[in-house]
């Protein structure tokens, strides 16, 4: 018999009952929750009456509404009613049901996704939900994660388990080294350009091979993070010492006698060698450069070496047509210059992009230098509190400041523009966020998708520009 | 969930093709943090003559005198007579959340779009395909007939009509067996209560350390 995936595995160990018609009831280990998408389910909990299964299996942040400037008066000092009254709904069906939850002013409080690993209540083996698609972050940790409904939400509330049914599995190994100045960010982009958008639609993609090993943790989950942006509604990677190195000591983390018996329960949750997958696609570390997104789906990807594509050259006419509409919806020329796209806007931060080693590339990069003052406005938000208070700790916000950059509270800000955050129409943006379709960070608004040490270098040049080249002037 | 055995309802017309989930409630209403009380934004841009904002008192509202369900004949209705394609578009629970609110219990149509026709069956509404003819005898004949009303026996897969003549419907064995008990999704996963329990039990024993952990 063929060995597991690591999907396999996974899957096999949360499988409560298998269905007759092929759908499955799986175990929720960890169930996250945020304030856009669990106001009805605690709704539907209460009209039927019924109660949360486990309590202790859920944690709570808001983050999508919350503002990224001054919040000293707290959720009443919320503008917009609408986002005011779903940040509170969230205070207050965690405070009657007893889940814990990090408020707006708790300095734990962060984008959800970054909160989960960085308390510990993300590990190696377990499964992780979350009424958010992005929610494949997770899977960074050899974590089974995946993004579901309302109806799901209050479904895992209800019962700790979820009706799904089995992925086909897929492997994206990326092998040999990846070059100076190129980061996890461009690894996925990179993907997503050779794959698709619906690449990976039905499968849950293991990314591996010897470049993953070298990755840090906050590079796997940036990569993680973009699964969903190829379709794969799950993206993994195997547990090593890097992951449990992570794992160490954080609050939730197993401790003392559990913590050495965890240790060697996560050693299993690899690949076995002689495994089957569904489907493989093989990359070259080396053939990757920094990237740039010039269209309105993550897939409109190039190198920064690159040009925007000409639409005539397509010969598939579905994708003639969507190219010419991208085109025209960003205001790009065929031909033109990766470099030559001037921008108005720079936004770091976002669940792909918010974590302490983000902001430290950033800051490197920006140290000394000024933004343009061709730009309206650069800002870097980062993913929680702590990632915050440690970059505070490590003076990058005076670099930040210094160079001219905004430096705002924690939240998922100009990701999504649902806070006061948001790109004007037409306006172009460097942005270190996930999804560049349309009107994402604002009605009208161009988001160009990079990793956030060429948003930085973008951000002093006023263009994009070849963050290897900037760093050696 | 409601359950849903046998009903006797009036019926009201909705006599357009592909009505989509945004005509059935706008994408405003859908930033409200409730499941329920959508049925008063319930086709709000064809109920009423201003544009709808969330959390507004609906009562206060200028009503478009010819939307059929303004009508006082169909006034009461829990019948939704439907053409084809009915319920397209995007994904959104809201829908089927703003017609039960509303009152209605079961939507008669040639054909449903399939995402809206699953999340019915969550929402203890039911769907009911029959022929196009059948539907537009179904559409003369509740034009022509005040307080015109239709039985419907879900154990027997029946519409009765008003003339005593049954009109037999399909459904899925699974979900009629849902229906029927009023089981949602989260009543049925709590039939097997004791399989998620014994596999707590196991998981506790292997990997203590998921448990208890945000207390
Ligand atoms: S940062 Fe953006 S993608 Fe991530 S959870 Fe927030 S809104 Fe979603």
């Amino acid at each position: 018999m063929a060995g597991k995936t690591l999907y396999d595995k996974l899957w096999q160990d949360h499988l409560v009952r298998q269905n007759d018609d092929g759908s499955a009831l799986i175990y929720i280990d960890r169930h996250l929750l945020h304030e856009v998408t669990s106001p009805q389910a605690f709704e539907g909990l209460r009209l039927a009456n019924r109660k949360p299964w486990r309590i202790d299996a859920n944690l709570a942040t808001p983050d999508h509404n919350v503002p990224t400037t001054d919040r000293s008066s707290g959720v009443q000092g919320i503008v917009d009613p609408v986002s005011r009254i779903q940040v509170q709904t969230l205070d207050d069906n965690c405070a009657s049901f007893g889940i814990t939850e990090f408020k707006m002013n708790d300095l734990r409080q962060g984008i959800v996704h970054v909160i989960g690993p960085e308390q510990g209540a993300t590990l190696p083996g377990m499964t992780v939900v979350c009424g958010d698609s992005h929610t494949s972050t997770h899977g960074a940790f050899a974590t089974l994660a995946h993004g579901i409904g309302t109806s799901e939400v209050e479904h895992v509330l209800a019962t700790q388990c979820l009706i799904t049914k089995k992925m086909n599995n897929m492997l994206v190994r990326i092998d040999g080294e990846l070059g100076t100045g190129v980061t996890a960010k461009d690894v996925i982009l990179h993907v997503i350009g050779v794959i698709g958008t619906a690449g990976g639609t039905g499968y849950a993609i293991e990314f591996g091979g010897t470049a993953m090993r070298s990755i840090s943790m906050e590079g796997r989950m940036t990569i993680c993070n973009m699964a969903i942006e190829a379709g794969a509604r799950v993206g993994l990677v195997a547990c090593d010492q890097v992951t449990v190195d992570y794992v160490k000591g954080r609050p939730y983390s197993p401790k003392g006698e559990d913590w050495d018996r965890a240790v060697e329960a996560w050693k299993d949750l690899v690949s076995d060698a002689d495994a089957q997958f569904d489907a493989v696609v093989e990359i070259n570390a080396a053939d990757i450069e920094p990237q740039v997104t010039w269209g309105t789906s993550p897939e409109m990807v190039t190198g920064i070496s690159g040009k925007v594509p000409n639409p005539a050259a397509e010969t598939d006419a579905v994708k003639r047509e969507g190219y010419s509409r991208a085109l025209q919806y960003m205001g790009l020329q065929a031909d033109q210059d990766i470099t030559a796209i001037q921008l108005d806007r720079v936004f770091i931060g976002s669940c792909t992009n918010s974590r302490i080693e983000d902001l430290r590339e950033a800051a490197a990069v920006v140290k000394g230098h000024k933004v343009a003052s061709t730009l309206k406005q650069a800002l870097v938000v980062p993913g929680s509190g702590l990632v915050k208070a440690q970059a505070e700790a490590e003076g990058l916000d005076k670099i930040f400041i210094e160079a001219g950059v905004e430096w705002r509270e924690p939240g998922c800000s100009m990701c999504l523009a649902m806070n006061p955050d948001k790109l004007g129409a037409g306006e172009h943006c460097a942005s270190t966020s996930n999804r560049n379709f349309e009107g994402r960070q604002g009605f009208g608004g161009r988001t160009h998708l990079v990793s956030p040490a060429m948003a930085a270098a973008a951000a002093i040049a006023g263009h994009f520009v070849d963050v290897r080249e900037f760093v050696k002037h | 969930m409601k359950k849903f055995t046998l009903h006797k309802g009036t019926v009201a017309p909705m006599d357009r093709a592909n009505v989509d989930t945004d005509l059935i409630i706008p994408k405003q209403f859908l930033k409200s943090i409730k499941r329920s009380g959508f049925g008063q934004n319930l086709f709000d841009e064809l109920r009423y003559l201003d544009e709808g904002q969330p959390d507004q008192d609906a009562s206060q509202r200028p009503l478009n005198p010819d939307f059929v369900l303004n009508q006082p004949r169909y006034q009461g209705a829990s019948v939704l007579l439907a053409r084809k394609n009915f319920g397209c578009g995007s994904s959104r629970e809201h829908a089927p959340w703003a017609l039960e609110d509303f009152g209605f219990r079961a939507i008669i149509a040639p054909s449903f779009a399939d995402i809206f026709y699953n999340n019915c069956f969550k929402n203890g509404l039911l769907p009911i395909v029959l022929d196009e003819a059948v539907v537009d005898q179904l559409f003369d004949e509740l034009q022509a007939t005040e307080g015109y009303a239709l039985t419907i026996d879900l154990e027997q897969q029946v519409v009765c009509k008003p003339d005593g003549s049954k009109i037999e419907f399909s459904i899925d064995a699974f979900r009629k067996h849902c229906l029927l008990n009023g089981l949602d999704d989260i009543g049925l996963t709590l039939q097997h209560a004791d399989d998620i329990h014994a596999y707590e039990a196991r998981r506790r024993v292997a990997a203590p350390w998921l448990f208890d952990t945000t207390k």
